[in-house]
This record gives structure tokens, C-alpha cells and sequence, in this order.
């Protein structure tokens, strides 16, 4: 069973079971019968043909929100059961971060996680395999074999990582937690097998339309990509050559 | 404590060794409560002695690669076999009565799954995120083409927005 538009699954069903696959194959891309929006089939593996990103447009990040933050807090259910952490080892997977332009004092604000590089530091450094990038482009930390060394978080030039130091209890079935590994933005995963979009995307509200947009960077048609091509988008750091999946525009 | 009294000591705790496996044997196996609906997943000698092989291949499947069947993932394991009993309560995993700890407690398996996992199915789990994506709920994989409002758009381009 797929998680999926029911309507279009229905329509579907004349062309046989794989026939949905063969015909992303043989329709030439750009009439592709539907958009690799779509959730894949639950037994698909993640794949290469999309590169998952997040354009964020800092023109209409407002200052005072942090709706992604808690958004993302209670997705993943972090920030709330970590008691004994101070504040510099509190769990962190997205933050909103304020810029000041000595100059001309103009303020930006802007919201800052794993920016899910194409060639990852953390996973070039981590000495077990768990820091690793799926085919799709997301950069996940595999808890199964973490040892919690802490590498990752040191080649992180974003600051995007951070350490469970205490045990936890009441984790979301979503997103399994626990002491002694090291843990960062994951995209929602969940939410993105699903065909659904980060939490901290669906919650933006932005100043006049949504400061955040979600999408495949490898398809020419889809809303970020259409967006960068147009409007352009910077990377963090560009300069390291790391190729960041997240973009901003603004800044 | 004096070397006397440790030596006095010593035939107690070698008796108490020796009747450890005499009375496992002599008890009961577990009480391992039936999963909801007909079947498990695998038939049941199967399950029984290869879970955790299964479990594992599973946990690679989806975190690295994506794959999300339901056959072999943990937390539908835990939707059919954790129920609460009769007086309306749900044992937690620490409980030898958690359908997870009732065969490990017995055969002193220590499974460090439950510091990540939540031990309650998604449905019983207060602090899962409540919203339920099924087929008919589009509000998720509506979002990710939600059209941008051309204004705001043009308000960029022209360098209005602020
Ligand atoms: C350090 C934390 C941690 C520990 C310990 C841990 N897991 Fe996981 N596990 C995760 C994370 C994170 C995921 C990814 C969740 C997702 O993407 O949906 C996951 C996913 C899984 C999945 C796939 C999702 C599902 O429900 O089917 C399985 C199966 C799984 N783990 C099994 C295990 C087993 C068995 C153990 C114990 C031997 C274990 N895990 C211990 C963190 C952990
Ligand atoms: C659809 C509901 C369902 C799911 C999902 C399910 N089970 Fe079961 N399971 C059952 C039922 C029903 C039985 C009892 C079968 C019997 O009595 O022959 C059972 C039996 C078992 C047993 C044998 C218990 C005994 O009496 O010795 C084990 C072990 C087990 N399941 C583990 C698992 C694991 C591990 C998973 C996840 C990979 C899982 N089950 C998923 C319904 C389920
Ligand atoms: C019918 C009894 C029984 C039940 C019920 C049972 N287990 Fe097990 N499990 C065992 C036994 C016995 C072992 C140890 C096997 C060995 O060491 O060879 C084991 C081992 C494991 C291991 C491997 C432990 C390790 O150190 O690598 C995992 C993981 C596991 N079980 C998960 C589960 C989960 C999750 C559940 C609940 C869904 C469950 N088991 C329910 C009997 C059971």
C-alpha cells in the first residue's frame, strides 16, 4: 500500500502494478505522468533522480517567528524532555539566528539547520558510517551505529549537529532519540517518504506567503526549482564547496 | 565484612547459583500475550526465533535507504502487540508484562532499542505528532506545490518586499 493521492492511484491502475515505473522511465522527462512530488511506493528506495531541498526567502522571515523551530520540536519531539542539558548542549535542529549589518543596520532573520551538503564534512569525518547522505540528498546521522564520538559535529561548519547527553523518555514514534548519539535536521524523512513536506515548511507563515519552500532541486519544474532558476538563491559559505541543499535568497 | 563471614557466606551463594537453572526449568515459559488480529507477520516458530534478525535488516532498509514497508517495522510490531489488559493499563517496556520484555526479561536479553524507540505504538503515543496522515488527508503533499502568491514574487523581484 502507498501513501499517496487516492484519485491518482486510481487512475493509475489500468497500467498494471510496475507500469507507473516503467512509464517514469520511458515518457522523456519534463511529460513525466506525474511529478516526483508524489510519495514513492513504501517498498521504493529513496533515489538519486531527487536531490531534496529548502529555499528559504529571508525577505519574509519574520524576525519575531519561530514557528518553524517549534514546528520542528514537535515533529521530531526534541527540545522539551532534555532537563539535566544546559543550554549550550540542548538539543538543536533548526534555530533562528538574527543578522545586523554594521553598515547600514539593516536586520535580517533567518532560520538555520543541516544544510544537507552534496559533499558532507561530517560524513567524510565520521569514523563508523553513520554520518551518511541518502541517495535523495539528505544528510542523516544512523543512530543504529553512532558511536558518539562527536567528529561530525566538529567539521560542521553550520553548527547544524548536536549531542544527546542525558537519557530521554516520551520520544516521538517519529523520530527515536537517545543519549549518547549525535543528532541533527533530518528533513523529516517521515514526513518526505510520505510525499508530504518538513514540518518546519508547513508551518511557515511568512510575512506575506511562506518564507520557506520545499522541493526537488533535480526537477526543473517543481516550485524551488522554477524559484531559483528566476530569482537565484545563495548558499551559506558557498566558498567551503560543499554544495548545501538548503538556499537562501536575501541574504 | 570479615573473610569469616564471606566464607560462611559461600555455600549459600553457591546453593543460590545452582538452583538458578534448576527452577527456570522447573517454571513456566513466559506468558507471551496473543498480537492483535490472526497472524503475525511471520509464522510464528519464525518470528519467534529470527525477530531480531528481521528487525535489524528493517532498520537498515528504511534509515539508510528509505524503505518503508510495514512487514518487518518496529513500530507495527508494537500497534498489534501492545494492548492495553483488562484494567485498561499499557505496560511499559521496563515491565516484564510489555509484550517486548516478557520473553527477554526471562532469557536476560537487555535491548537498548527502548532508549531511542518509543515502547508504545504510534496511536497510544501522547507525544507523537497527533496528525494522522492517511490517503484522504492531501494536506501534506498538498503543501509541497502550494502555489506562492505571484505577488510576492513580484514584490521580490522589484525589491519591494521588505
Ligand atoms: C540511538 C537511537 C536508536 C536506537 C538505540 C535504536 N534505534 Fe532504531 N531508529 C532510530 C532512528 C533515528 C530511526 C529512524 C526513524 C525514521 O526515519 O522513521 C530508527 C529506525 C528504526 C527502524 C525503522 C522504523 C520502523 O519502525 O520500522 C527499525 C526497524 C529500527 N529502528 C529498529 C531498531 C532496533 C531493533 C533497535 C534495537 C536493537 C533500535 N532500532 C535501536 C534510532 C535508534
Ligand atoms: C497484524 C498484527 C501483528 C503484527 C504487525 C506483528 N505481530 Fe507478532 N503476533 C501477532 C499474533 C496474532 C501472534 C500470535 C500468533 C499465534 O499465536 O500463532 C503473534 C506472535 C508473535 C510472536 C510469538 C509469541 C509467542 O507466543 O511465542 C512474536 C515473538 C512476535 N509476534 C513478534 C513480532 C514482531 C517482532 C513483530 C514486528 C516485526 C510483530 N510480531 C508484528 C500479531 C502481529
Ligand atoms: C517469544 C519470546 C520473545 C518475544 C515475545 C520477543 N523476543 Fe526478542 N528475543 C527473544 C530471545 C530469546 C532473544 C535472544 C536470542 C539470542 O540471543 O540468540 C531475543 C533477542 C532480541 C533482539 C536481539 C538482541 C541483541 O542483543 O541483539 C532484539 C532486537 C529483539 N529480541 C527485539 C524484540 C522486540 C522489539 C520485541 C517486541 C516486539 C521482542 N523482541 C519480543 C525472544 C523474544
Amino acid at each position: 500500500m502507498s501513501i499517496n493521492n487516492q484519485a491518482d492511484q486510481s487512475r493509475r491502475k489500468f497500467l498494471g502494478n510496475s507500469a507507473a515505473v516503467v512509464a517514469g522511465v520511458t515518457i522523456a522527462p519534463g511529460i513525466l505522468l506525474h511529478t516526483p512530488a508524489q510519495a514513492r511506493s513504501l517498498d521504493q528506495a529513496a533515489s538519486s533522480k531527487q536531490r531534496w531541498g529548502i529555499l528559504i526567502d529571508t525577505n519574509q522571515c519574520d524576525s519575531g517567528c519561530d514557528k518553524c523551530v517549534t514546528a520542528c520540536q514537535t515533529e521530531n519531539g526534541w527540545g522539551k524532555n532534555e532537563t539535566k542539558s544546559n543550554s549550550e548542549q540542548q538539543a538543536q535542529w533548526i534555530r533562528k539566528v538574527e543578522l545586523k549589518d554594521p553598515n547600514t543596520g539593516h536586520q535580517q532573520s533567518l532560520p538555520v539547520m543541516c544544510q544537507h551538503c552534496e559533499n558532507p564534512p561530517c560524513v567524510d569525518v565520521c569514523p563508523t558510517g553513520a554520518s551518511m547522505k541518502r541517495d535523495d540528498g539528505i544528510v542523516l546521522v544512523d543512530k543504529h551505529i553512532c558511536i558518539g564520538c562527536r567528529y561530525c559535529m566538529m567539521a560542521c561548519p553550520y553548527k547544524a549537529r548536536s549531542f544527546i547527553h542525558e537519557e530521554l523518555k516520551g520520544q516521538a514514534t517519529v523520530a527515536p532519540r537517545g543519549k549518547g548519539t549525535v543528532e541533527s535536521c533530518t528533513m523529516c524523512v517521515q514526513r518526505v517518504d510520505a510525499g508530504g513536506s518538513p514540518a518546519c515548511v508547513e508551518a511557515c507563515p511568512g510575512k506575506n506567503g511562506k518564507a520557506m519552500v520545499f522541493g526537488d532541486l533535480n526537477d526543473a519544474n517543481s516550485e524551488i526549482a522554477k524559484r531559483l532558476k528566476q530569482y537565484g538563491g545563495k548558499q551559506i559559505r558557498a566558498d567551503l564547496g560543499l554544495n548545501p541543499s538548503v538556499r537562501y535568497q536575501g541574504i | 565484612m570479615s573473610i569469616r563471614r564471606v566464607v560462611a557466606g559461600l555455600p549459600l551463594i553457591m546453593a543460590g547459583l545452582l538452583a538458578l537453572p534448576l527452577s527456570t526449568h522447573a517454571g513456566d515459559a513466559p506468558q507471551v500475550a496473543k498480537g492483535k488480529g490472526d497472524a503475525c507477520v511471520e509464522p510464528t516458530d519464525v518470528i519467534r526465533k529470527n525477530h531480531m534478525d528481521l528487525l535489524k535488516h528493517q532498520r537498515d532498509d528504511t534509515l539508510r535507504r528509505g524503505i518503508r514497508t510495514k512487514k518487518h517495522s518496529l513500530n507495527e510490531c508494537l500497534e498489534c502487540h501492545v494492548q492495553p489488559d483488562e484494567s485498561g493499563k499499557v505496560a511499559r517496556i521496563d515491565s516484564p508484562k510489555h509484550f517486548c520484555s516478557t520473553c527477554h526479561t526471562y532469557a536476560a536479553v537487555k535491548l537498548d532499542c527502548f532508549e531511542c524507540h518509543s515502547d508504545l505504538p504510534k496511536s497510544m503515543n501522547k507525544s507523537a505528532y497527533k496528525h494522522k496522515l492517511t490517503p484522504d488527508n492531501k494536506h501534506h503533499a498538498s503543501m509541497q506545490s502550494a502555489p506562492v502568491s505571484r505577488q510576492m514574487l513580484d514584490a521580490i523581484a522589484n525589491g519591494e518586499a521588505k
